[in-house]
């Protein structure tokens, strides 16, 4: 079949670059099938995400960048060669012949080049470890040569320059920026802006040096090089990385006589053709209207018309907007329009706040009506609304400063309402408000298939917020309930669940299954009405009608491991602990031959318990003083501390007694997810208090209050909440914080994503819990104090209940244990054995293997 | 695992233990010896609200290679009623022992409840 269509397609169209733009053409260019299209790509690979390639350092592989896959091209009939870079192209003959000499006729070539770094031409330049930064093969050269380096330079401090220099810094470089203008980031933003931006990046302990220029690169003495300056000045470093901007590969045009721009690029007229009607360029490579583009959105454009003028169809590139937001060493930087004020008669409104770091700025025209450019550091809150304002021509308020001024009462914001069918949503993908009503109209139901239909978000991703908002604003008009079922077994969201449960009375799993479920149930919702369940109520969950809808790590009341074991972690409040309670965890790790480890939490795990060791190890821990630590539930885990005032002579409270009384406080408290807090005594910070759910570092006049930190896979540092709280209140804040969170939280979800998904945010939470403003508090309040108020250790009540006990059991009808759980020693310790160190052995007695042990 | 090379006459129903012993909607652990004279580790079951009520199935999960399965979480997919692993959470049909994500079976065995006796065919 495929051949009778090869035979009918007319028409072929060679691209050549499989870049992002490339990339883009092709899918434009594939939908119609009556075209025979082969990509020709010099890279290694297929086209990948280079906007996110900084996300390569942060774990993400060649395949999560990758945008397409050879089998993707192979559906939609694509051919494709990679390693085949074009060295000739013969517009009489129509074809492209490749660095390996293999020729291509085409009717109509696609010139998708891009664009490569400019290295200055600075004597020395081209050693090892003098590195670019533009490929995920340029950052495995990073990568490598980080590995052998302490010290790296950027050179050139404009956007990518800082990216890079965020890369190098994380690769655990000291790192330095040596920029040749007088200012960072000199395109985008202005002298004001770029002075807040360097103490910004300073700050994070990246050295910035402006208004220098390298004159030579030496061997060094201290380093590996040396960078000599114009001004008799010098740096060691060890690797250099080039970031002075980007050159279009035009190669092509220039040997094969296509037009090109003075400084470079490759002509093109609206429809993207070059001089030669037949060959298009598109993406970084082109230059339109004098102007190269160098960011995505713009390529995609032209890519799109490119491909609508080759099927015979209209369209036209118009220009595009260069705004950007972005956040750089996690400092936020937006730019919009004219930010340096260029336009005749303009007026500029500025706004500076030192202290907190936020400098904002807007250009106007000279009757004060439109909005020309902006510039916003440290805080991008207003990026949305401003850019709308400027791309839609939208009249301004009387008082223009009020969009950026932070007290302005009545601060005027643009509701999503209020923005024009026209208006561009995400510029990455020219999708408007009226393309994403379109996608609602036909047949989208949550933001996810708005996001999937039109693409919209999935650029460079700077948009998603207001894509939620005008997809959600759309959602509510039309009365759409917005879609968040658990399973298939409830059409519920968690939040709506916990409203029934609480609202209804609802005390067991059955009774909610029977009024608002179907089915049996399954491993989602079960453990979740189980949270709910236990929120609410508080009940002891090994209760008969809780059994099963717990975890396996519930019902047993601790961490299964690989094998079928389990894990036994009592709790340590703080990481305070008796030296005679020590000694009772050695000596019952002794007893049962645990594997023993202090954990991440700071406190002690012992491993390798078969479940029918778990109650006789418990009963011994709880002899001597022991409560369960709930390493097992989606609750609180630990409350991390430093010794505090008590001993260490910079401590401005008692970070220990606090951290204490907190853990005992919302010990139990069942939630979304499992919480974790840290307490320090100063501001040096030694509990990590801001990478947990609920930071709190000490102040002279009392306690900083910081929400919403995690570790784990995506580490996010918490926001601060409030400032030199007393005791008193700072408990009240964190109990309204964790019940609403446990009310409003989805499921496994932590503070961090609550927080970010929170619509309003950090100042919404505030006025919930500052200024009551749903008036829910007292109803908080009386919940978590049910809560604490019934506190039961879980293994203790266990304990003293047979027919929980019988669960323990290895089997209903014998007292052998698992022969497949065996161990050898490591480090003088046990651990699992792995497939070939097993033997095979006949069933043992189970209580002949405890009294061995004993 | 070998496989009994026994005739099925072989088997009988036998008796594991006392319904009392059952915990509903969740799962116990039982050890049998097969016609070969092997141990078998069998998860057995109990969910009232579903048609059969008991099901028995082996107890090793395949995937997380650990004998686990009875401390699995039952419930149904697409109406079939499941045990998912505790480990690594795939749902293994109770009635087929098909693993409904990867290309995994397990045992299934005939199990009944006779005068308040939970009994199974082996
Ligand atoms: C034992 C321990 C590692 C150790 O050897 O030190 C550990 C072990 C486990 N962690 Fe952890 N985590 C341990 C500290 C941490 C920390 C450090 C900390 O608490 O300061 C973190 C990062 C901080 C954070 O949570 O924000 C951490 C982030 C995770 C995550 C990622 C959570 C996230 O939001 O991204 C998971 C996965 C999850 O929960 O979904 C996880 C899950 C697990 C599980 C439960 C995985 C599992 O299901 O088997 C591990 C079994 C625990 C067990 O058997 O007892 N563990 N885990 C630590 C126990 C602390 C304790 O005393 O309770
Ligand atoms: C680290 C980094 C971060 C960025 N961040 C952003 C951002 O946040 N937002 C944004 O809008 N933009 C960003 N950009 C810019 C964006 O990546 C580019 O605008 C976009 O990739 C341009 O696409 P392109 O297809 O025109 O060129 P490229 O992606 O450069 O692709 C061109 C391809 O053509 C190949 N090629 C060249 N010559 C030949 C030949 N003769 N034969 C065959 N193949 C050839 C090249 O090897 C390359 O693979 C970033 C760029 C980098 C490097
Ligand atoms: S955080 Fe401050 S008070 Fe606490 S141990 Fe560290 S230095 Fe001492
Ligand atoms: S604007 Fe870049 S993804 Fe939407």
């Amino acid at each position: 079949m495929s051949t009778d269509k090869q035979l009918l397609k007319k028409f072929k169209v060679v691209v050549v670059g499989n870049g992002m733009v490339g990339h883009h053409f092709v899918e434009e260019m594939a939908k119609n099938t009556d075209y025979d299209i082969t990509v020709l790509s010099a890279e290694s690979r297929l086209a990948y995400d280079r906007v996110h390639l900084s996300e390569y350092f942060g774990g993400k592989t060649a395949e999560d960048l990758a945008m397409t896959t050879p089998e993707h091209y192979e559906e939609l009939g694509v051919n494709f060669k990679t390693n085949a870079k074009v060295t000739s192209i013969d517009k009489v003959a129509k074809c492209v012949t490749t660095e390996k000499g293999e020729t291509y006729h085409y009717d109509k070539l696609v010139l998708a080049t891009g664009s490569y770094p400019f290295v200055p031409p600075i004597p020395g330049k081209d050693q090892d470890h003098c590195l670019v930064y533009r490929t995920i093969d340029d950052l495995e050269d990073i990568a490598a040569s980080a590995k052998v380096s302490k010290v790296g330079v950027v050179i050139g401090g404009g956007l990518l320059g800082l990216e890079a220099a965020n890369a190098i810094k994380q690769l655990g470089l000291q790192t330095h920026v040596v920029e040749f203008a007088p200012q960072l980031m000199g395109v985008q933003i202005d002298g004001g802006g770029g002075r807040l931006l360097r103490q910004k990046i300073e700050d994070l302990g990246v050295q910035v040096h402006t208004s220098k220029a390298t004159s030579v690169i030496e061997k060094g003495n201290t380093s590996r090089y040396k960078l000599c300056f114009s001004d008799d000045t010098e740096l060691e470093t060890d690797l250099i990385l080039f970031s002075a901007g980007i050159r279009p590969y035009d190669n092509l045009a220039r040997e094969f006589d296509l037009d090109l721009g003075e400084r470079g690029g490759i002509v093109v007229n609206n429809q993207c053709q070059t001089s030669d009607e037949n060959i298009y360029a598109i993406g970084e490579c082109a230059l339109w209207n004098n102007f190269i583009f160098g960011l995505v959105a713009p390529g995609y454009a032209m890519a799109k018309v490119a491909a609508k003028h080759i099927s015979g169809e209209e369209g036209e590139f118009t220009g595009a907007d260069m705004s950007t937001k972005l956040k750089l060493m996690g400092v936020e930087v937006g730019s919009i329009g004219d930010a340096h004020g260029k336009t005749e008669g303009s007026l500029t409104y500025t706004y500076e706040n030192q202290p907190e770091g936020v400098y904002k700025k807007i250009v106007v025209s000279s009757d004060k009506k439109a909005l020309l450019g902006a510039v916003l550091i440290g805080d991008t809150s207003e990026y949305d609304t401003l850019l709308q304002y400027m791309l839609n021509a939208i009249e301004l308020p009387e008082s223009p400063e009020g969009l950026i001024l932070p007290m302005a009462a009545d601060k005027p914001t643009l509701g999503v309402d209020a923005l024009p069918d026209t208006a561009t949503i995400c510029s990455c993908h020219n999708v408007t408000k009226g393309d994403i009503i379109a996608s609602i109209d036909a047949g989208a139901t949550t933001v996810g298939e708005v996001k999937s239909c039109t693409k919209a978000g999935s650029g460079c991703g700077g948009c998603a917020a207001l894509v939620k908002s005008v997809a959600d604003n759309e959602f509510e008009k039309r009365g759409v309930e917005v879609k968040k079922d658990i399973c298939e077994h409830f059409a519920y969201s968690r939040s709506e669940i916990f409203d029934i449960v609480s609202v209804e009375k609802i005390k067991t799993f059955d009774e909610l299954l029977e009024s608002h479920g179907r089915g049996l149930g399954c491993e989602i919702c079960k453990p979740l009405a189980g949270s709910v369940l236990a929120s609410v109520w508080n009940d002891y969950i090994l209760k008969k009608p809780h059994l099963s809808l717990q975890d396996t790590n519930d019902t047993y009341l601790g961490n299964m491991q690989k094998d079928g074991t389990y894990s036994v972690v009592p709790r340590i409040a703080g990481g305070e602990i008796t030296p005679d309670k020590l000694i009772v965890l050695g000596e019952v790790a002794k007893k049962y031959n645990l594997y023993t480890k202090i954990t991440g939490g700071a406190r002690v795990d012992l491993f390798g318990a078969r479940v029918e060791q778990l109650p006789p190890i418990w009963k011994e821990l709880v002899d001597a003083g022991f409560e369960t630590g709930h390493a097992y539930g989606k609750s609180l885990r630990t409350v991390k501390s430093c010794v505090g005032s008590t001993w260490c002579r910079y401590g401005v409270q008692d970070s220990m007694s606090m951290a204490i009384d907190l853990e005992h406080r919302y010990k139990g408290l069942r939630a979304p997810h499992k919480i974790k807090f840290g307490v320090s005594g100063c501001t040096r910070e030694c509990a990590e208090a801001q990478g947990k759910d609920i930071g709190i570092i000490a102040t002279e006049n009392g306690w900083n209050l910081f929400v919403g930190g995690n570790g784990g896979m995506k580490p996010r540092h918490g926001d601060l909440f409030a400032t030199d709280l007393d005791d008193d209140t700072l408990v009240k804040y964190v109990d309204r914080i964790l019940m609403f969170y446990v009310q409003t939280g989805d499921r496994l979800q932590r503070t961090s994503t609550w927080m970010d998904n929170l619509e309003g945010g950090l100042a919404y939470l505030q006025d919930v819990i500052m200024n009551d403003s749903l008036g829910i508090n007292a109803v908080l309040e009386t919940q978590m104090k049910a809560i604490v108020g019934t506190y039961q250790c879980e293994w203790k009540t266990t304990l003293e209940d047979p027919e929980a006990l019988k669960r323990f059991q290895p089997f209903v009808n014998s007292d052998k244990a698992d022969s497949n759980i065996q161990f050898v020693t490591e480090r003088e310790q046990i651990r699992p054995a792995r497939g070939a160190e097993k033997i095979d052995v006949t069933f043992i007695d189970a209580t002949e293997i405890v009294a061995e042990e004993a | 695992m070998t496989l009994s090379t026994k005739a099925t006459t072989d088997k009988t129903w036998k008796t594991i233990c006392g319904t009392t012993d059952l915990v509903k909607d969740s799962g116990i652990s039982a050890l049998i010896a097969n016609s070969a004279g092997e141990d078998e580790q069998v998860a057995i079951f109990h969910i009232p609200n579903s048609e059969e009520k008991i099901f028995a199935v082996g107890n090793y999960d395949p995937i997380g290679e650990a004998n686990v399965l009875y401390r699995g979480l039952v419930g149904c997919i697409d109406d079939e009623p499941v045990v998912s692993s505790p480990l690594y959470k795939q749902h293994y049909s109770l009635k087929t022992g098909r693993c409904l994500q990867e290309e995994k079976t397990i045992a299934v065995y005939d199990i009944r409840i006779e005068n308040e006796q939970v009994q199974l065919f082996y």
